[in-house]
């Protein structure tokens, strides 16, 4: 990983978030342990992993929220431990389980913030209220924030994002605690900010969501990124194939026609008539052909697309029998 | 290596806002209650008392301030014990609020620094107890000009504004330790509890057994014992130690302001008052000299406390 771009951090004018061997310690743990990564303009950049894997310290650090041990990382071209106002004046961040003041209603909640931010009155005014159109909250925008839903304040932590106009917007766990329709709604301002040319950075447990709004993930584990890259090229590393066959059909020596199929990888034998097989592409229409051929009766044929949970839970599965190949 | 952008951009911001917060609190609205209704009834009291004997006292507006009719004390102990009351009550949960209402990441994540929050928060608490105490200020003269019908000179007017700064220094002494404690204390209940501990401990506890310590110290002479006076050094030294706490600073420090016949707040030698005109005033600057040492004392104390918390907060980790 540390190879010739370890001298020029943000080279490229395309990436706006580059670590170099970043690293936190805290006394003699080391929570962030030499990461690297890049993220470029206008992508949807996902964290991984499980709890108390590093995720928000990466994050903190980004801000300048928290001390780097070591290393580098640049936000738009600035240090964020030399210069941390450049670094938040363009960064937008919305905390995991996001507080507010909640005697103040939402408008002042965002003038405040606004405020800080050092907009002018009038500007003030205009963004607030567009902002929270945009987050359609401006029917409650003069209610006590006590009286919002958790959804209702992750949304409101957008709107202080989108107040900002914000480059960069860093989102902590902005799911976790949401009911489905919360969710869904959710997923789609984050798609909406992505469309505007925002960078987006999610940490997330919650894999599912991951998978439909990121464009790459980075997996945590202990600190370190065991691996990096879009959902497909995970599954292809962790599950040696993207695609999960699953064959219903009566028949003798079907499995051993599946596998003879060009660029299946296994076959396991799930019940006396039914075979899952992971493959390079989707093989149904091949696998069809097999069971046909052997005389067998098809009854179902269905196809799984690369799922970052089945990713994530092999990795941590192997990790955990030790038998993990090194990703890296 | 600097770091740049002003440390106290944001500043105002965080002021006006905690400002207005405190001052449409319910809990500003007790401590206010509090605090004026106990001052009320000492006035009260000063007041009767004053009319019954309105010898020709040059400064009878100060007299309203430090004239104590039991049971009550007088106006300005009422206020040494329960100015630390109001500085607590405002500063213990200043910083360990905004990290259970997950807002303070949130703050800093804005184009500030940590000192703009930190600054902002105490100056707006500062700003509060100046206010009430103002008022309060305000109400005991215009009492004094309506039931006593003396209008007051300059020097009293001039000795009650020192009473006022020194007010506003001895509450911030104990807004900082409250600021400190709401920094180390995550829960603002302990910080609260621990506030009033060492509040009740310097104010109740501490004038008691400073004496003893003295004593332990350095032990009273029987010979000095035998003449029916107080052994000098056993004196020197329970002053010291009483000085350690602020409310005695606060409280030797109002006897020479508004007193203004206090000529020393420790003990002299006879030799030393040689040539003294006992029961004289002495002149507004003379009483300001010898309550400068005490107000000192209670600034740097105020300073100290403060530089205390801002150095914990700045290392403090913004995550929950």
């Amino acid at each position: 990983m540390s190879g010739p771009q370890n001298e020029g951090v943000a080279a490229s004018p395309d990436v706006v978030i580059a670590a170099r061997d970043l690293t936190r310690r805290y006394g003699k743990s080391t929570v962030v342990d030499a990461i690297n990564f890049n993220i470029a303009k206008g992508e949807v950049f996902g964290l991984l992993g499980p709890n108390g894997a590093g995720k928000t310290t990466t994050i903190l650090m980004m801000l300048g929220l928290t001390e780097i041990s070591a290393g580098r990382v640049s936000v738009l071209g600035f240090d964020p431990a030399r210069a941390p106002l450049q670094v938040k004046r363009r960064v937008g961040y919305l905390p995991d389980a996001v507080g507010f003041y909640d005697h103040l209603t939402a408008v002042e909640n965002l003038a405040y913030v606004a405020k800080l931010m050092g907009l002018s009155v009038a500007e003030r005014s205009q963004r607030i209220v567009a902002a929270l159109t945009r987050v359609r909250l401006l029917e409650v925008a003069n209610k006590r924030v006590a009286t919002y839903s958790r959804g209702m304040r992750q949304r409101l932590g957008l709107a202080e994002i989108i107040v900002k106009r914000a480059e960069i917007a860093i989102l902590d766990e902005p799911t976790s605690g949401l009911d489905p329709q919360a969710t869904l709604e959710f997923l789609d301002l984050i798609r909406e900010l992505k469309a505007e040319g925002v960078t987006v950075l999610l940490s997330s447990h919650m894999l599912d969501q991951v998978q439909r709004v990121c464009d790459r993930v980075a997996l945590f584990r202990d600190g370190r990124i065991v691996m990096m890259g879009s959902v497909a090229e995970l599954a292809v590393q962790v599950l040696g194939a993207g695609f999960v066959v699953e064959v219903e059909a009566e028949g003798a020596g079907i499995a051993r026609r599946l596998a003879a199929i060009p660029g299946v990888g296994n076959v396991e034998t799930l019940a006396e008539d039914r075979f899952r097989m992971t493959a390079e592409h989707d093989v149904r229409p091949d696998a069809a052909r097999a069971v046909v051929a052997a005389n067998g009766a098809l009854r179902r044929l269905s196809v799984d697309e690369p799922s970052l949970e089945a990713i994530y839970a092999r990795y941590f599965q192997a990790a955990q029998s030790g038998g993990v190949r090194d990703a890296a | 290596m600097r770091r740049e952008g002003s440390a106290f951009q944001g500043a105002g911001a965080v002021f006006i806002k905690e400002l207005s917060d405190n001052i449409s609190s319910v809990r500003m609205l007790m401590l206010e209650l509090l605090i004026v209704l106990t001052a009320l009834a000492a006035l009260y009291e000063a007041i009767i008392a004053l009319r019954q004997n309105t010898a020709e006292d040059p400064f009878l507006l100060l007299r309203l301030f430090t004239v104590d009719q039991a049971p009550l004390p007088s106006f300005v102990a009422i206020l040494g014990f329960l100015i630390p009351l109001m500085a607590i009550g405002l500063g213990f949960d200043l910083i360990n609020s905004e990290h259970n209402r997950r807002t303070l990441s949130r703050i800093l994540a804005q184009p500030i620094y940590r000192d703009a929050l930190l600054l902002g928060k105490y100056l707006a608490g500062l700003a509060t107890i100046a206010i009430s105490l103002t008022a309060l200020w305000l109400m005991v003269i215009g009492l004094g000009l309506i039931f006593l019908g003396v209008p007051p000179g300059g020097e009293e007017i001039a000795r009650s504004l020192v009473f006022l700064v020194i007010a506003i220094f001895y509450a911030g002494v104990w807004l900082s330790l409250a600021m400190l404690l709401s920094i180390v204390f995550r829960s603002p209940a302990t910080a609260a509890l621990v506030a009033l501990g060492i509040w009740l401990f310097l104010t109740v506890l501490w004038p008691m057994l400073a004496p003893a310590f003295a004593q332990a110290i350095a032990p009273p002479d029987p010979r000095y014992a035998a003449l029916g006076i107080d052994t000098p050094d056993t004196v020197i030294w329970t002053q010291l130690l009483q000085r350690f706490s602020p409310n005695d600073l606060f409280g030797e420090a109002m006897l020479a302001v508004l007193s203004p016949t206090t000529r020393t707040l420790g003990p002299v030698f006879l030799d030393q008052l040689r040539g003294a005109v006992m029961g004289a005033p002495l002149p507004f600057a003379q009483s300001v000299m010898i309550a400068w040492p005490q107000t000192v004392g209670l600034i740097a104390c105020t300073i100290v406390l403060f530089v205390a918390g801002y150095v914990l907060f700045q290392r403090q980790e913004v995550r929950a």
